[in-house]
């Protein structure tokens, strides 16, 4: 079974159709986690009606889209919520949605565990209420906590605990595997990137590099029963053992996002015009902006190596991630921020403060104060 | 006994997507994504449901005996990860 060109080039070069889709369904959300990815907080006024976010699952089933990750905001703000899920279900369109789980009641909860085809994440940043709620907002740890035990007792098992891994949860990671074996359930870890407002908490947030070497051992250790969402890619550039998953960045090439309002990027993390690809509303739709646009053409095309050329780890990390550079400041062609080598820190150190691009969209809520959920 | 003298077809929840290279394999209750990494090891899946054995599917699919080990073991790999169901007739 000899393969020509190895499997991965073949993901570098894109496929005619994502293998999945990052889909925010509102920017509206009942927190204001310091760190949110997509600055969210106010739902826009132009999001997808029902009937455009129908057209759109109808155009994933036709090009066999596996299934969407379905965020946010908080997706089950939207009242049709329920509706697009059993849409997409019953069109082969399969759905892990995360939440931070202030609305997964016991009947949520009932409702989740008979469906095949739907998987749920809870986010969590914390395997405490104070190291969770600093992040999240205050009654978040608790909200969430509810959650896991609603699917729990409604018999899901193997539903996701949803860990953004930081500076100050990094001496949770035991704690976090052990919650999620409580509950029955399947940690996932993913890196903190500097988009939206994660840009605002980056310095202070993001691991050290001693963590993220022990992170690289730690994830090593754990093999597959750890996910990542293929999001520690830039670890590659250790050079040991590879860590499950493509350990590429499938940015344009077999991910993308699609935002709330049908804009589509190449990736969750780049809410930003420069990686703004189209809208499901063009002419054509989602299949032509997947397929034509200049944006994933030259994704999917060679990729300047730069500053990192040279550099022995270059083959295994490839640069490390588009977005971790594109909001820190740093040039695309370079390292990344957190390069394991600590070329990214150096080169950080030149960025003049205040110089790296914004977003493009900011749905924070005006005052962002913590949040308070009332308990019950 | 051999994965290729039991007859085998694809799990009900998986969906398959042809691709140049070969398919991807989506299990939608393990969630599991899987890869077919050629065209042949493609054609044997999807022959597999017609076919008395997984040795049949192999042979019509033009694969020979040099070749069959490394078939062999990529179809354990797919039964194993609940990818193909063993057929009862």
């Amino acid at each position: 079974m000899s393969v020509a060109v190895p499997l991965v080039e073949h993901f570098a070069r894109g496929l005619d159709a994502p293998i999945c889709l990052t889909w925010e369904l509102t920017y509206a959300c009942n927190l204001a986690c310091r760190h949110c990815l997509s600055s969210s907080g106010r739902r826009d006024p132009a999001e997808l009606s029902t009937a455009e976010a129908r057209a759109v699952i109808d155009e994933l089933e036709r090009m066999q889209v596996f299934y969407v990750n379905i965020g946010g905001g908080e997706p089950t703000i939207r009242p049709d919520f329920w509706e697009l899920v059993d849409y997409a279900t019953a069109h082969h369109v399969g759905v892990k949605f995360s939440t931070n789980g202030v609305r997964v009641t016991p009947e949520v909860a009932e409702r989740l565990a008979q469906s095949d085809y739907v998987d749920v994440q809870i986010s969590l940043d914390g395997a405490t209420a104070d190291v969770n709620d600093a992040v999240r907002g205050e009654g978040s740890f608790a909200a969430a906590i509810r959650a896991m035990e609603h699917l729990a007792a409604a018999g899901f098992s193997g539903f996701k605990v949803s860990v953004v891994c930081t500076r100050h949860n990094f001496p949770q990671l035991d704690s976090f595997q052990a919650l999620a074996d409580r509950y029955g359930a399947q940690l996932r870890l993913t890196r903190l990137r500097p988009s939206g407002r994660g840009a605002d908490v980056w310095d202070e947030l993001h691991p050290t590099a001693a963590q993220q070497r022990e992170l690289y051992d730690w994830l090593l250790a754990h093999g597959e029963n750890v996910l990542t969402g293929d999001s520690f890619f830039h670890l590659a550039g250790y050079g040991g053992d590879a860590l499950p998953g493509l350990n590429l960045c499938g940015a344009g090439r077999v991910v993308c996002l699609i935002d709330p309002v049908g804009d589509v990027y190449a990736c969750p993390f780049a809410i930003h015009d420069a990686f703004r690809a189209g809208n499901v509303r063009d002419d054509g739709g989602f299949a032509a902006v997947w397929r034509a646009s200049e944006l994933f053409r030259t994704l999917r095309g060679p990729q300047a190596g730069g500053a990192c050329a040279a550099c022995s780890a270059y083959d295994a990390c490839r640069g490390g991630c588009m977005a971790a550079k594109f909001f820190t400041g740093l040039p695309l062609d370079g390292p990344d921020p957190e390069c394991v080598k600590g070329f990214g820190a150096v080169r950080l150190a030149a960025v003049e403060p205040g110089s790296a691009p914004r977003p493009s969209l900011d749905h924070s809520r005006p005052a962002a104060v913590p949040v308070t959920i009332g308990r019950r | 006994m051999s994965v290729l003298d039991q007859a085998w077809e694809l799990a009900p929840q998986v969906s398959v997507r042809p691709e140049p290279f070969g398919a991807l394999l989506y299990h939608f209750g393990t969630r599991r994504l899987s890869f077919l990494k050629d065209r042949r090891l493609l054609a044997v899946v999807e022959a597999l449901g017609d076919a008395p054995s997984a040795r049949h599917a192999c042979a019509g699919a033009g694969i020979g005996p040099s070749d069959i080990g490394a078939y062999e073991r990529a179809l354990a790999r797919l039964a194993a990860t609940d990818m193909l169901r063993e057929r009862t007739a």
